[in-house]
């Protein structure tokens, strides 16, 4: 796990190590520093993150991430695919809130083809996107409190998400991996028994949520560790890019749901949450509070929820439901043609983004009328909360550092890409 | 498991030390969650209370190779992460398994790009390929099983050629 | 939101010898500008109190393959106070594939800009530690450059050797 032999570690990042400015004390600095490499296979980076640490004594002198050990080359595969064949791609960035990445996938097709979804199906995404950041908070909150030593809070907030994963299930026949929603629209309907577990899963999940918290809330030893742990300004925090959870917990109100409505927000009634501290505890508690205003969102979603198609009627842009292809010529034509050639956009560029539960989840399409982008860029938040760390952990213990990175939560899938 | 059967009136029953080791080996397997992507999450779920791995002998998860024989390779390996990969299970101590966890362990999965090593078994011995992107948790249950088969059948003389570098030792004393 | 009158004639004040074009597209805004006047521009956008586009969202650059000047670098801005996005292209002379680094404006920008030159190739001039981000550092192309196939090049990254296996 942790060796700290220094042939391993590239030339160029212990360089990049010796480079930072440090204002340390003892005379011989190399007498008392040690180089320490944390990861890539390390139970507390959550996958494949690597840390290398330059320590003096127990105290994090510099810290230089090094990404790229899941780098899986998604935006060279986006040009060379359709913008369908890329939908099940994005279940994989951010693998624990797959329904909210395929969203924001087709809202930025959408806006570049320049279409927009029924409301049926906008409802829909909007039920499944929350749901969606509720499973990832709370894997957050339970490997949080696993990194710091709870390991019963990971098992309940587990349990918690298994019926998450139930009623997607039912949706979409997937536990995730879900690629559920579809330009235009969404894949099928939702059937009676998902709506029926959905609200029952919202009926019952505050409660639960309670039992969770109180397991640590009032936990002195879990207190004592994140307890002004990793605290970051609100200046440095807009700085460095963080955005999401990280970015509430220092006090800013920046969310996009709220900020640039996107799909029906606006006509949904939730708070943004923030908290001031910024250190580990309040990111651990706009986690908490977030899932029960998006507990809030699906209830209100549920009731509001219109009948109506599923899918855009438009069978040159949107792939036709099959028994229209397997019965009409003209339908048949069109589906054959968005298979083999695409659904070709107008020529030009845009950017869409959603909140995504690690945060700004953005797509950067260029598009030159063929049937695959040109570029796509995905702008993943936890690439760019990740850059913050070193901030985060310089001057604090190494033990810190564990708790640190369960507090901004980063996923490796998106980090890298 | 019937073994108070065997031990008829004086508690005697023969049988060879591979099958004895064997049967001790398998219902205690280790594994090394090798976990790298989207599979791990999956690797997760086995442990919580509704799979419950627990159940199979196998919950046991320990970051460390040193205490593991049955390394579960979850999530795609890339280049980078390879020879890292190679590191740990080399660090295991024989005898040792390899599960190769979903699709892009298998053969690169849904990613034929130039960064994913297109199949783990380029560079690793591969006991059991698991299909699906990714397994279901029953999938990987079911897989322990299988692999407990295989591990009730290894038998002494398949590391006849392996460096067992202790033995020697004893040996020439 | 801001809107393109309202850039233009910010910009027009303050650079008026700049040669810079402002375009929309489904309600967003682009402004394509030289490369060599980027960090001036970017720090006005950053600190001018009507505009405070004080966070980096993203950089990135665009392989145009076939063009003559092959590369653009696209650097995506936000604004807390206008509650709006503005994209800004920098086309860079196919001669060198430089441009100025705009990490000493937004700190953000050291990662985005690390990320583009390990994609692109692309040096940041004065950039504080220009390594690759996510490839090996002995990996010699630079994989979202469009002549580089998607399967890469075989053997460029060497894998382990399988010896002593059973
Ligand atoms: S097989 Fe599928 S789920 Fe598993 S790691 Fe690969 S892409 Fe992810």
């Amino acid at each position: 796990m942790i060796d700290n032999e220094l042939k391993e570690v590239h030339p160029k990042i212990i360089q990049a190590l010796l480079d930072k400015e440090t204002d340390l004390s003892v005379e011989d600095a190399l007498e008392n520093e040690m180089i320490l490499n944390m990861g890539p296979q390390h139970p507390a980076t959550h996958g494949v993150l690597r840390l290398v640490l330059r320590l003096d004594g127990e105290t994090v002198v510099a810290c230089v991430p090094e990404l790229g050990y899941l780098h899986r080359g998604y935006e060279k595969l986006a040009e060379n695919m359709t913008y369908y064949e890329f939908i099940p791609h994005t279940d994989r960035l951010d693998y624990i809130s797959p329904m909210a990445n395929n969203v924001a996938w087709v809202l930025a097709v959408e806006k570049l083809i320049g279409i927009e979804a029924p409301p049926r199906a906008q409802y829909i995404r909007m039920m499944v996107a929350e749901l969606a950041r509720i499973a990832s908070h709370l894997v957050a909150i339970g490997a949080f409190a696993m990194d710091v030593g709870a390991l019963t809070i990971f098992l309940w907030t587990l349990r918690e998400r298994e019926k998450i994963l139930d009623i997607w299930d039912m949706l979409c026949g997937a536990r995730f991996t879900n690629s559920y929603t579809r330009i235009g629209g969404v894949s099928n309907d939702i059937p009676p028994d998902a709506l029926a577990k959905a609200k029952w899963f919202i009926d019952q999940f505050d409660d639960n949520l309670t039992e969770c918290e109180k397991l640590i809330n009032t936990n002195r030893i879990f207190i004592e560790r994140v307890d002004g742990v990793g605290v970051i300004s609100k200046e440095d925090a807009i700085e460095i890019g963080f955005t999401g959870p990280n970015l509430r917990a220092c006090g800013v109100e920046l969310d996009l749901r709220s900020n640039q409505p996107y799909l029906k927000y606006d006509q949904i009634d939730f708070n943004v949450v923030t908290h001031s501290e910024g250190d580990s505890m309040a990111r651990y508690f706009v986690r908490a509070d977030e899932c029960r205003e998006s507990a809030k969102i699906v209830r209100q979603v549920l009731e509001k929820m219109p009948e109506g198609n599923i899918i855009l009627d438009q069978p040159k842009k949107v792939p036709a439901p099959k028994t229209g292809i397997y019965t009409k010529m003209e339908e048949l034509i069109h589906d054959f043609m968005i298979v083999n050639f695409g659904i070709n956009p107008p020529e030009g560029e845009i950017y869409n983004a959603i909140e995504g539960s690690k945060g700004e989840l953005g797509f950067y399409l260029v598009s030159k009328g063929e049937g695959s982008p040109w570029k796509c860029k995905i702008r993943s938040p936890s690439f760019c909360n990740l850059q913050g760390l070193p901030k985060l952990v310089v001057g604090q213990m190494v033990s810190d550092v564990v708790a640190i990175i369960g507090s901004i939560d980063p996923l490796m899938g998106e980090a890298d890409k | 498991m019937g073994l108070e059967s065997l031990l008829k009136d004086n508690g005697f029953f023969t049988t060879t030390v591979d099958a004895l080791a064997g049967w001790a080996r398998k219902s205690s397997v280790w594994p090394m969650p090798m976990g790298i992507s989207c599979c791990a999450i999956e690797m997760m779920a086995v442990g919580d209370p509704k799979y419950d791995i627990a159940r199979f002998g196998s919950e046991v998860m320990r970051f460390t190779p040193r205490q593991c024989d049955l390394m579960i390779v979850a999530g795609t390996v890339t280049y980078k992460m390879a020879p890292v990969v190679r590191k740990i299970y080399d660090q295991m101590p024989e005898p040792k398994w390899v599960i190769a966890m979903g699709a892009c362990t298998a053969s690169g999965g849904i990613y034929r790009t130039y960064s994913v090593v297109q199949g783990i078994d380029q560079f690793l011995p591969v006991d059991l390929y698991l299909a699906g992107c990714p397994p279901r948790p029953d999938n990987l249950l079911n897989a322990l099983i299988t692999m407990q088969d295989k591990i009730s059948r290894t038998k002494a003389a398949d590391f006849k050629n392996a460096k067992l570098p202790e033995l020697n030792v004893i040996q020439k004393n | 939101m801001i809107s393109a009158e309202l850039l233009n004639t910010k910009l027009k004040e303050q650079f008026p010898e700049l040669d810079f074009e402002i375009s929309e597209f489904r309600d967003e805004l682009t402004l394509a500008l030289p490369a060599n006047n980027i960090v001036e521009v970017c720090k006005y956008l950053k600190t001018n109190p009507e505009l405070e586009f004080i966070m980096c969202m993203d950089i990135t650059a665009i392989d145009w393959s076939r063009r003559k000047d092959r590369f653009t670098v696209v650097y995506n801005i936000f604004s807390f106070k206008n509650n709006s996005r503005l994209r800004l292209k920098a086309n860079l002379k196919n001669t060198d594939n430089k441009i100025d680094t705009v990490s000493s404006v937004w700190e953000a920008a050291n990662w985005h800009e690390r990320e583009t030159f390990d994609m692109y190739g692309i040096e940041f001039n004065g950039h504080p530690d220009l390594r690759r981000m996510y490839l090996p550092e002995d990996f010699e192309y630079h994989p979202l450059q469009k002549d580089f196939p998607l399967m890469g090049i075989p053997d460029s990254i060497p894998l382990p050797k399988k010896e002593n296996d059973r």
